[in-house]
């Protein structure tokens, strides 16, 4: 019995590495001072009334980008490990099996756990506040994204510790994804972790869609959206069509390696290029999914801080959208030295390209937006600024890659790694961090410290170049991706250990942008923002208090014009005193808002425990999270207690708390 | 002024290590010190589309440091301010216009180089193409020279001058096959085999590696590349195929097991080995779960046979 005990959990739970101990025992002192901490404050009740069965879109979003810092972190550590063992030549700082692990779970982590969480986050913070509108299409549902997100991500990472992570790549090309190389659960826990939350991404972008088109303020046409919902219904346009992709893709190499199905197998008729091409189909628009949000948080920033409207509206638009079209005529610019032959290649070489030029637009449009305005340097315009020559360069070898020929050389190379970090980095990470910056203040009621912040951003920025541009000449000098180690011989060992110390600059400044936030909330109380405005803003969201009430709006602002905010404050200025609201008007009314409900959580939560019965092939955890999944919906289809309306004297009480509606 | 500051600040951090990476790009840069006339070719297409792009690149640049230095919001600055001018046709034609042109420009390059530069078109040589069967395994490179009938682990000499038909097939998850001083990489996958034609111009010791990623020690998939004259390849084949011992199946049986290996040679191997790796999928029966190669030998050995005599005329010159 102890013997049959002693070996299943030697399978069942990962060893050998003194690392992971030091991890696992990090983890789990955490856990227990946290529970620790809630219970001794009392805080329980707090926490599921207020957060966990929220449908507030605001706290969802607090809730997704909080959830994309840990994530940060962790896929941070990942980097930081690698760049460790990539320091000199011949490193044994890491076994080549946790090498490979290591890197798959950091991109992984990155892109699906850390950048999509972040930019879902900003999406829910501020698109309707931003539209003037109350509250998302579909409260319930997006309560039951971030918890799907959640659970996939809570799932991937339990990997570390339980059964062993997977090992085959961020994207786990066939045939190695398969059983016959990759035996273990790992790649089963890659599968259900993004699976479940990919589901979560797809019914965001739904949710977002609709939210858009049909919840605008009066008055309020497509083209007087700001730039940063219309980056967002892009964005969602590209998710709604590819996220499909990703979940059948993954559903058939599930079949392979669960029911010995043969799609992408060597034998059995399977064919493995199929698999790397579908991936690629979702994998490719899935980085302009995450860039073109940030696209739309630059614009808004350039215009506020630059005091001047957005320069070429309409272009900025039809740009975003070309964009989003372009990024599904792409994807076999992942692997051009696939013999697919010389038409194939010319054509993806061709539609690549052809992304440069609207990419190139929007670049000339901020630059002209800032031409003949007043420029202050705070920190998302810092960003901002640091995200321009970044991005140009970045996208310069990303065009230098979709030259067919020349990518056989740049491929699978350091080149490969240096340019998409280049891209991402600068213009996602850059991107998110400015949004985070600008909306801060709005999302919490209080300013954070800006020269701690301005510490932070060159420490990114320098740490930044000093980590990649060396991985350029890497990949120029034939070191290729994946490496766990190298020889002396090769003469590569300047160049990665310059590398390795940009990587800690960035994880310096990581260090910075933590203490700048428990500083922020420690000085909060002197740092308030009691205007509601505190950068000059231009866009609804600035009209109400920071942080924003519950219901957002007590009237649905009355919207005229493009920058409807900043028209607002003008025509107030030279109406003098007796000048009257154009936005607001009109009277208090009751207002209609969705209940909180515990299904959403309670649902994931039915996921968790179906992925991780189908990891295992345990059918009975599988058979209880599904049956749990079924009593959720049906009791969820027959709740019709799902709404409430908020009456007018409370949110009279509740505006003259901020000086606003007074009489 | 903060700004500045800090600009000048980053310009002094920056500095050093541009030059730094300026001075390290002398020596070892693999890509752009080709030996080939594959190689001389992309690098060439790499040089032509990066000045290209600086076109447009440089002066945004400059314009960026020029907008952000001169809209700066300072105490009595004399730069004007239109806080309402926002759309000019002319302005937005022009940088709709000259990014279209550049990529233009860039794609008719693109175009053309893509169908000069098809891995499987065969070089122009007066030479006639010496074939070598790539297969990688877990984790090495098995080189079989069919026209020689030898083969090598780990290690690649080929005649300089001569134009190289590489055939590249996978016994092992899909790994590329890339050695940077002759020319771009080619997917090695199990299942099928890829064509690539390179070609060394002058003698000299290069390196190859296995680019994509294979499992544990895929970073051990390094390989030596030699190439010589005619008369020394010659030499060196002839040592081979005297003094090296043969490849047997049982041989390729042990070599297909995952481990790393230093470099062999091998004085003759199976008939056949290639063909049958790349085609021990294609049966028609379909269903031999995950089987490996050498126990399916049997079942296909009829069936193959008859392929391989109309497939590889070489292989028989191969042995004589």
């Amino acid at each position: 019995m102890w013997e049959k005990v002693k070996s299943f959990a030697s399978e069942f739970f990962v060893t050998g590495d003194p690392l992971i101990y030091g991890a696992d025992v990090s983890i789990g002192l955490t856990l227990i001072a946290v529970v620790v901490g809630m219970t001794y404050f009392k805080k329980w009740n707090w926490l599921w009334r207020e957060w966990l069965t929220t449908v507030d879109h605001k706290k969802i979003g607090i809730m997704y980008i909080l959830s994309a810092f840990l994530m940060l972190f962790r896929g941070g550590v990942d980097a930081l490990l690698m760049r460790t063992q990539l320091v000199m030549p011949e490193m044994s700082f890491l076994a080549p099996d946790h090498y490979n692990q290591i890197f798959t779970t950091h991109g992984v982590i990155m892109i699906l756990f850390m950048a999509m969480p972040f930019m879902f986050g900003l999406f829910n913070v501020m698109v309707p506040l931003q539209i003037g509108a109350r509250d998302v299409a579909f409260p319930f549902l997006n309560s039951l994204s971030f918890w799907l997100f959640f659970a996939g991500a809570m799932l991937f990472n339990l990997s570390f510790v339980i059964g062993g992570s997977p090992d085959a790549g961020w994207l786990a090309y066939p045939p190695y994804s398969e059983l016959m190389y990759n035996p273990g659960v790992g790649q089963d826990f890659y599968i259900w972790g993004i699976q479940i939350s990919g589901i979560g991404s797809l019914m965001t972008g739904i949710n977002f869609i609709v939210t858009i088109l049909k919840m605008r303020a009066p008055g309020m046409k497509l083209m007087r959206m700001p730039m940063f919902p219309w980056s967002v219904l892009s964005s969602c346009i590209a998710i709604i069509f590819s996220f499909p992709i990703l979940t059948a893709t993954l559903a058939l190499l599930f079949l392979d390696r669960y029911a010995g199905a043969h799609f992408f197998t060597l034998d059995g008729g399977g064919n493995p290029m199929m698999y790397i091409n579908l991936i690629w189909m979702w994998g490719h628009p899935e980085v302009y999914i995450i860039v073109l949000p940030a696209f739309g948080i630059f614009s808004e920033i350039v215009s506020t801080f630059s005091k001047k409207k957005l320069f070429g509206y309409k272009s900025m638009v039809y740009a975003m959208m070309i964009i989003s079209v372009l990024s599904f005529l792409v994807w076999a610019h992942h692997f051009f030295t696939m013999g697919s032959g010389a038409d194939v290649n010319a054509f993806f070489a061709l539609t690549t390209m052809l992304i440069a030029i609207p990419t190139g637009v929007k670049v000339f449009n901020w630059l002209f937006t800032m031409f003949r305005g007043k420029i202050t340097f705070e920190t998302p315009m810092l960003w901002t600024i640091g995200f321009i020559p970044c991005f140009v360069t970045g996208g310069l070898t990303g065009v230098l890659l979709s030259v067919a020929p020349a990518d056989f050389q740049f491929h699978n190379s350091y080149f490969l790694i240096a340019h998409f970090h280049h891209v991402i980095i600068g213009g996602v990470v850059f991107g998110y961090f400015a949004g985070l910056y600008y909306w801060w203040p709005k999302l919490f009621g209080f300013k954070l410290n800006e020269r701690i912040g301005k510490w932070a951003f060159w420490f990114w920025n320098i740490g930044f170049y000093l980590c990649f541009m060396p991985q350029y000449v890497l990949g120029l000098m034939g070191m290729t991706r994946r490496v766990v180690s190298y020889s002396w011989d090769k003469g590569w060992w300047e160049m990665n250990l310059v590398s390795t110390i940009g990587a800690a600059l960035m994880g310096i400044a990581f260090l910075f942008q933590v203490w700048q936030i428990a500083h922020g909330v420690k000085h909060s109380a002197a740092n308030r923002d009691t205007t509601g405005d505190p950068w000059n803003g231009r866009t609804l969201e600035w009209s109400i208090p920071s942080p924003a009430p519950y219901y957002n709006f007590a009237v649905l602002p009355q919207v005229s014009s493009q920058d409807e905010w900043w028209e607002e404050k003008q025509r107030m200025e030279q109406g003098g005193a007796k000048a009257q609201s154009q936005l607001y008007t009109g009277e208090l009314e009751p207002i209609h808002m969705p209940k909180n409900s515990a299904i959403p959580i309670l649902m994931s939560a039915c996921c968790f425990v179906a992925g991780f019965g189908f990891v295992f092939h345990w059918l009975w955890f599988v058979i209880a999270g599904i049956s749990g999944l079924a009593i959720c919906m049906l009791k969820h289809s027959f709740n019709h207690d799902t709404d409430y309306y908020i009456p007018v004297e409370e949110i009279r009480s509740s505006e003259a708390s901020t000086g606003r509606w007074k009489n | 002024m903060k700004v500045t500051k800090a600009i000048k600040r980053m310009a002094i951090v920056l500095a050093p290590v541009m030059l730094f990476l300026a001075a390290g790009c002398t020596d070892n840069m693999a890509v752009l010190d080709p030996k080939g006339p594959i190689a001389a070719q992309q690098r060439d297409l790499m040089l032509i589309s990066t000045i290209l792009c600086c076109i447009v690149v440089v002066p945004v640049l400059l314009l960026t440091a020029f907008i952000v230095w001169r809209y700066r919001d300072k105490e009595g600055r004399k730069a004007a301010y239109t806080p309402r001018w926002e759309h000019s046709f002319k302005l937005e034609a022009i940088w709709w216009g000259i990014p279209i042109i550049i990529i233009t420009i860039l794609a008719v390059i693109t175009v053309r180089s893509t169908y000069a530069l098809e891995p499987s078109k065969p070089l122009e040589s007066a030479q006639k193409p010496l074939t070598v069967q790539v297969t990688s395994l877990n984790w090495k490179w098995l080189f079989q020279y069919p026209e020689q009938g030898i083969a090598t682990v780990n290690e690649l000499k080929i005649p300089k001058d001569v134009p190289i038909r590489f055939e590249i097939t996978a016994d092992s998850p899909m790994n590329s096959f890339w050695i940077p001083q002759l020319g771009g990489q080619m997917y090695a996958m199990s299942g099928m085999a890829m064509t690539l034609y390179l070609q060394a111009d002058e003698a000299g010791e290069y390196w190859g590696s296995g680019a994509n990623f294979t499992g544990t020690h895929f970073s051990s998939m390094y390989f030596d590349v030699e190439s010589t004259t005619q008369a020394d390849f010659e030499q060196w084949v002839k040592e081979v195929q005297d003094k090296s011992p043969a490849l047997t199946s049982e041989g390729y049986k042990q070599l297909v097991l995952p481990s790393t290996e230093q470099k062999m040679t091998f004085s003759s191997f199976p008939k056949g080995l290639f063909e049958k790796t790349v085609t021990q999928y294609a049966s028609a029966s379909g269903h031999h779960h995950n089987m490996p190669l050498m126990e399916q030998e049997q079942e296909q050995e009829n069936s193959t046979e008859q392929k391989q005599a109309s497939h590889s005329g070489h292989s028989a010159e191969g042995h004589q």
